[in-house]
């Protein structure tokens, strides 16, 4: 998959698969394409040559099936802000075509810690609070795969384990996640499978995938991981 | 845009120059000869004396301008549809040609207004579309400078090359329908225009051709610096990716 | 056709609901509606007699300028706060989007020329009780509105947003205002439906035709 705006070449012999029920965590240098990445699954940017499957469904031939099946939070938290949390997260069931929206917007409030604060209006929460209604927003109409960027920007303490929480229950119910950071020991502990962004593809270096049988991982190979992520993103710099 | 086109794409730049040069000999051969047809052969109008000559290039130049716009609509067409650069170049590159010849047209209208119609401007039909027709070039022109990449502003401005040629025929129409109800008070000798006795018939008719020539030279010429342009572009990219 | 309705109500319920938190878009745009009013009657210098003559242009001139400055908040707002992105990542056709954003300018549009339209009435002097005056205003501006919404679409993306969206919006909509002066001269004048001639058909026939045509390229001005 190759993809380049105005003659700047961002990504080139892109080659990538992802497996059900695992989280892909991408590093890379600012500038890489991680974002640029992560825009092309979400349907947002056009890759000018390649074929890209997401959840099953070919992202050219069939962009809308695959927009139902993805939930995005990016750097923006796309809601409104003069909106409640609440009239927020109801636009956009509305929009999903979700049936009985209201008990799910519920469900997910729950599942963000926000059900105290959901008929604020977005702008009077802080950063960390919005892009956990952000979050909800992304999980409101269960989708199948996750991608997030950056999400640890910005997050406070609480606000980081209840997404590492989330993330745990949602590879464990067999979706998948893609994900990228800046935060190396963040990345590592979430991910099941760990890549850097470099050269316009992703390598993925030694002693890669650390998915045991039990989903536990191992603390003498990932420290291994880290040093060979670490080395790969120096080389990169 | 520009992708993993070989630098090969580069070598075959080298057919263009010899049909450019043809096309350059052709048109600048037809032009002398129009020159002299509409300077020493036609006859001086009764009326209107050497000044009615400006009507050997307006109406040639007029009528280029709108079909300019066709190439315009065309090519833009086409680039939405397929995506080949091949078409936005097309399109540029007679949008560019074409704002001069409408230029021109507006121009060499008002000159042979004003003795014909004692006024710099009236608001007929015919020249309220053409001053319309501009507007609309321009803002081709304007939109795919303003965007905020050259992909976003070739999308953009085949945006307005669709809108703006299927608008040109309501336009005209609104005027027309609009000149119906409130007259100008000069009634002119454009009417004249259509008794043309046979030599000034033939002029123009020449005249017509040698503009088609001339703007197929023009517009040749504008996509040849538009290739060289791609070409340093490919070269460009290419090293980027070696620098990453 | 389902698919289409659905989010085109949600899309508009939530501009109505943003518009009613905010309240920034409509009352800016009918304080600039009264003030074109006052500017044009001195400007053209209306006498008492004139005010026939030319009070269907003052009208329209204003609600064309009302028109970009309307379109250009709407879209403005939504770039910035990133709605836009969030519909496109979504399920819902681009075709919807376009429809939906259409449709909710059109509606702010008409609120304002609704609010405007007696104010007119009682300073150019006219009677602004005619149905046939009120036809042509409901198609008048959903001209303005299918055309406005794509060249918005586009104009919010370029540097000098503000200067893009009249270049690109009025050579192109000049029809439909030399009609809607035609049609509303006469509307005012008392005239039947048949009495208003060729305009309104030439009104319908560009709204029907850029219905079909915007929509469709609209989606190439989205995506990236």
């Amino acid at each position: 998959m190759e993809k380049s705006f105005s003659e700047w070449p961002v990504l080139w012999d892109l080659d990538l698969s992802v497996p059900w029920g695992q989280t892909l965590v991408l590093f890379g240098a600012n500038g890489a394409g991680k974002t640029t990445l992560l825009r092309i699954l979400a349907t947002h940017v056009r890759p000018d040559h390649g074929s890209i499957a997401v959840a099953g469904h070919n992202l050219r031939t069939r962009p809308e099936e695959v927009r139902r099946r993805i939930g995005v939070v990016g750097h923006r938290s796309l809601l409104y802000d003069d909106l409640t949390c609440r009239e927020n997260l109801v636009y956009y069931g509305r929009l999903y075509g979700l049936k009985d929206h209201k008990p799910r917007v519920d469900e997910v409030l729950e599942q963000v810690r926000l059900s105290n604060r959901a008929d604020h209006r977005v702008r009077t929460l802080s950063n960390g609070m919005q892009k956990r209604a952000a979050i909800a927003r992304a999980i409101l109409h269960q989708p199948d795969v996750l991608l997030l960027d950056e999400p640890e920007a910005g997050l406070d303490m609480e606000s980081v384990s209840i997404l590492g929480t989330l993330l745990a229950e949602w590879t464990d119910s067999g979706r998948s996640v893609v994900m990228t950071t800046h935060d190396l020991d963040l990345g590592l502990s979430w991910g099941h499978q760990a890549g850097v962004l470099r050269g316009g593809k992703v390598n993925f270096p030694d002693a890669n995938s650390v998915d045991d049988e039990d989903g536990i991982k191992n603390d003498v190979r990932a420290s291994g991981i880290r040093r060979a992520v670490a080395d790969a993103l120096q080389a990169g710099r | 845009m520009a992708s993993t086109q070989s630098l090969e794409d580069t070598k075959s730049m080298g057919r263009l120059p010899s049909a450019k040069t043809s096309l350059a000999a052709i048109t600048g051969v037809m032009m002398l000869v129009d020159l002299y047809l509409i300077f020493m052969v036609a006859p001086t109008d009764a009326v209107l004396g050497h000044v009615q000559r400006v009507f050997y290039f307006h109406v040639p130049i007029a009528i280029m301008s709108f079909l300019a716009f066709f190439v315009v609509f065309l090519g833009s067409l086409m680039y939405l549809i397929k995506r080949t650069p091949k078409w936005d170049a097309i399109a540029h590159a007679s949008a560019e040609v074409g704002v001069v010849f409408v230029t021109l047209a507006l121009i060499t209208g008002i000159i042979w207004a004003r003795p014909v119609w004692n006024t710099w401007w009236t608001w007929e039909p015919r020249l309220t579309t053409t001053l319309i027709l501009w507007l609309i070039y321009v803002a081709y022109l304007m939109v795919r400078s303003y965007a905020p990449t050259e992909s976003k502003g070739a999308i953009y401005a085949a945006v307005m090359g669709i809108i703006g040629f299927v608008d040109v025929p309501i336009v005209y129409y609104s005027v027309v329908w609009w000149r119906s109800i409130h007259p100008s008070p000069v009634v002119g000798p454009f009417a004249q225009s259509d008794a043309l006795d046979g030599t000034m018939a033939l002029i123009l008719l020449y005249s017509f051709i040698t503009f088609v020539f001339f703007f197929a030279y023009m517009v040749a010429e504008r996509m040849a610096l538009r290739n060289t342009e791609e070409a340093l572009g490919r070269i460009r990219f290419v090293l980027r990716r070696g620098e990453r | 056709m389902n698919g289409l309705v659905g989010p085109i109500l949600v899309m508009v319920w939530k501009d109505i609901l943003l518009e009613l938190r905010s309240r920034d878009l409509v009352v800016s745009v009918l304080v600039f509606g009264l003030l074109v009013v006052v500017v044009f009657n001195f400007a053209l210098n209306n006498a008492p007699g004139r005010a026939e003559e030319l009070a269907p242009g003052i009208l329209w001139t204003a609600f064309a300028f009302a028109a970009i400055l309307a379109m250009n908040r709407a879209f403005v707002r939504d770039q910035e706060q990133g709605g836009l992105e969030g519909l496109l990542i979504s399920p819902v056709s681009r075709d919807a989007i376009f429809l939906g954003k259409a449709l909710t300018s059109l509606i702010f549009m008409l609120l304002v020329e609704a609010a405007l339209l007696p104010v007119y009435a009682v300073m150019l002097d006219f009677s602004a009780l005619s149905f046939n005056l009120i036809l042509t205003i409901f198609l008048g501006t959903l001209g303005f509105a299918v055309v406005g919404t794509l060249f918005s679409a586009m104009a919010v993306q370029t540097r000098s947003r503000e200067i893009m969206l009249p270049v690109l919006f009025f050579p192109v909509v000049l029809p439909v205002i030399i009609a809607a002066v035609e049609a509303s001269t006469r509307a005012v004048g008392g005239e039947t439906f048949v009495g208003l001639g060729r305009w309104l058909p030439l009104i319908g026939v560009f709204d029907a035709l850029f219905l079909v045509i915007c929509p469709w390229i609209f989606a190439f001005v989205v995506e990236e």
